[in-house]
């Protein structure tokens, strides 16, 4: 606060008392300051105003407080730095005049310009501590993330966790893929609760079919989601980035695979008839025609792309020639992850019409307790490997 | 259009497809699999390949390959059918076709 001139501290004081009044509007908060402490405690308010100080905008600085910026501060304080340069011209010329007859000028010119230097040194200190202090606010978010996941909350991806440096500008169409992921995800472990607890009571068949449906309409919204993330970039989709390691590693096309499911669940239903028996077997036999045939389809679009990229001459550092033919092929990709979900849907639909409502009751409690577990093997397997290292 | 169409009921199975279409050589892998062989038509390999996507856009599908004929009739692009595994749709289409492609044998 004492390295701070003047103007700063009138401004820093109102922006305080503003904020603790509420009718300021002009020092208002960004939401992401939530992470933050509440802003009376003056020392946040110092750091929040040093970050933004010729900051280019990261994703994590709040970008909206009103900032005096460095330029108006050195203007407004001539007298205290007169050797930054941006003021000086004007006292250099005082300076030539004044020398040959006032010594004692340039005494107190030189007290001032140490003055100022020390001042810098110090302002320059202080900067570099708050730099050091959110470096480590940074790690300890980056730590509360990871134990967020270990407890089962999605916490998406666009946070790279690895290493300290901000990522990219996020494409927003992904961005809103992970927000609207994690309210899914949420209501989805809501929904498979409520399964489980109605299952393991009395319940009667119109309620059931109720959480049957609204189950169901859930995973049709998930495959809508991913229809428009697609669009907005295939390669997060067909990663699964927002999954979990575990999940990615069965990855086919950007989701789960329906034949596998299915023979997965087939075990897990209550006596089936055996018309029952015959149908799915007749489903899944019919989904593995259909996940060949895309398979197949795939790999023909992975070696087109590969001979694309390989075209015209290699090791001469040129660019591509055949740019154009290149993202064709990639917006194939896209249809490709919309065959597969309309797979997936169709799969799903078919089972709902195979079996009782009881039954896909317990069918979609088994498919969502059979990602669950998937999920928590993930966070097992990366605990195992920190307590190894 | 009248190509399109005569070259639609050549065979009971018709399918119009594009040498680099990748999803197209999934619905020949399929069809296929259903042990069906289908007509198939590369029509990049077409002098008149601009005028056959027309008026397969106009035949409604909202994208010109893969389109699939059965019976001289479409039945539409990837999205509805041939990938469904299972729908009373797919299951007739495949009998269909299978009645067909015999048929023109």
């Amino acid at each position: 606060f004492q390295h701070c001139p003047n103007k700063l501290r009138i401004l820093l004081k109102f922006a305080v008392e503003g904020s603790m009044n509420s009718t300021s509007t002009h020092f208002v908060p960004p939401r992401r300051v939530g992470i933050y402490e509440p802003l009376h405690q003056f020392g946040m308010w110092g750091e929040t105003f040093k970050n933004n100080i010729g900051n280019g905008g990261d994703m994590n600085t709040p970008s909206h407080i009103i900032i005096p910026n460095n330029q108006k501060l050195d203007n407004n304080n001539l007298s205290e730095d007169t050797s930054h340069g941006t003021g000086g011209t004007p006292h250099t010329f005082d300076q030539e005049a004044s020398t040959s007859r006032h010594p004692d000028k340039i005494q107190r010119r030189l007290a001032q310009n140490r003055e100022a230097a020390r001042k810098s040194r110090l302002r320059k200190k202080a900067y570099v501590q708050q730099l050091e202090t959110s470096r480590l606010k940074l790690i300890h978010l980056e730590q509360e993330l990871d134990r967020a996941r270990q407890q089962g909350f999605y916490v998406g991806n666009g946070i790279d966790t690895n290493s300290l440096s901000f990522s990219e500008p996020m494409n927003p169409g992904i961005a809103a893929f992970e927000m609207e992921y994690g309210h899914w995800f949420q209501e989805q472990n809501k929904q498979i609760c409520e399964l489980r607890t109605v299952l393991q009571g009395q319940v009667s068949d119109v309620e059931l079919r109720l959480l049957v449906e609204n189950g169901m309409k859930h995973y049709f919204d998930l495959f809508r989601m991913k229809s428009a993330a697609a669009k907005a970039d295939v390669f997060f989709v067909m990663s699964g980035m927002w999954r979990t390691s575990s999940e990615r590693f069965f990855l086919w096309i950007g989701g789960f695979r329906p034949s596998d499911l299915l023979k997965v669940l087939l075990p897990h239903f209550d006596v089936m008839t055996d018309q029952q028996i015959l149908d799915v077997c007749n489903l899944r036999q019919s989904c593995q025609q259909a996940e060949d045939a895309l398979s197949q389809g795939m790999e023909k679009l992975q070696h087109t792309l590969a001979d694309c990229v390989a075209g015209g001459r290699l090791g001469e550092g040129s660019y591509i020639p055949q740019v154009n033919s290149a993202m064709e092929r990639l917006e194939a990709l896209v249809s490709f992850v919309n065959q597969a979900d309309h797979l997936r849907h169709e799969t799903l639909q078919q089972m709902h019409r195979i079996l009782t409502t009881r039954q896909a009751a317990r069918g979609l409690l088994a498919l969502g307790e059979y990602f669950q577990r998937l999920r928590a093997l993930s966070s097992s397997w990366a605990t195992r490997h920190r307590e190894l290292t | 259009m009248d190509k399109v169409l005569r070259m639609s009921s050549e065979k009971g199975v018709v399918i119009f497809s594009k040498s680099s279409c990748c999803l197209s050589y999934a619905v020949q892998v399929l069809f296929q699999d259903l042990g069906v062989s289908p007509k198939i038509h590369e029509i990049d390999k077409d002098p008149e390949c601009r005028e056959i996507e027309k008026a397969l856009m106009k035949l409604g599908c909202s994208k010109p390959v893969p389109a699939v004929f059965i019976g001289g009739k479409l039945v539409g692009s990837t999205n509805e059918i041939n990938f469904s595994p299972h729908t009373e749709f797919a299951r007739g289409i495949s009998k269909n076709a299978t009645k067909l492609s015999q048929s023109f044998k």
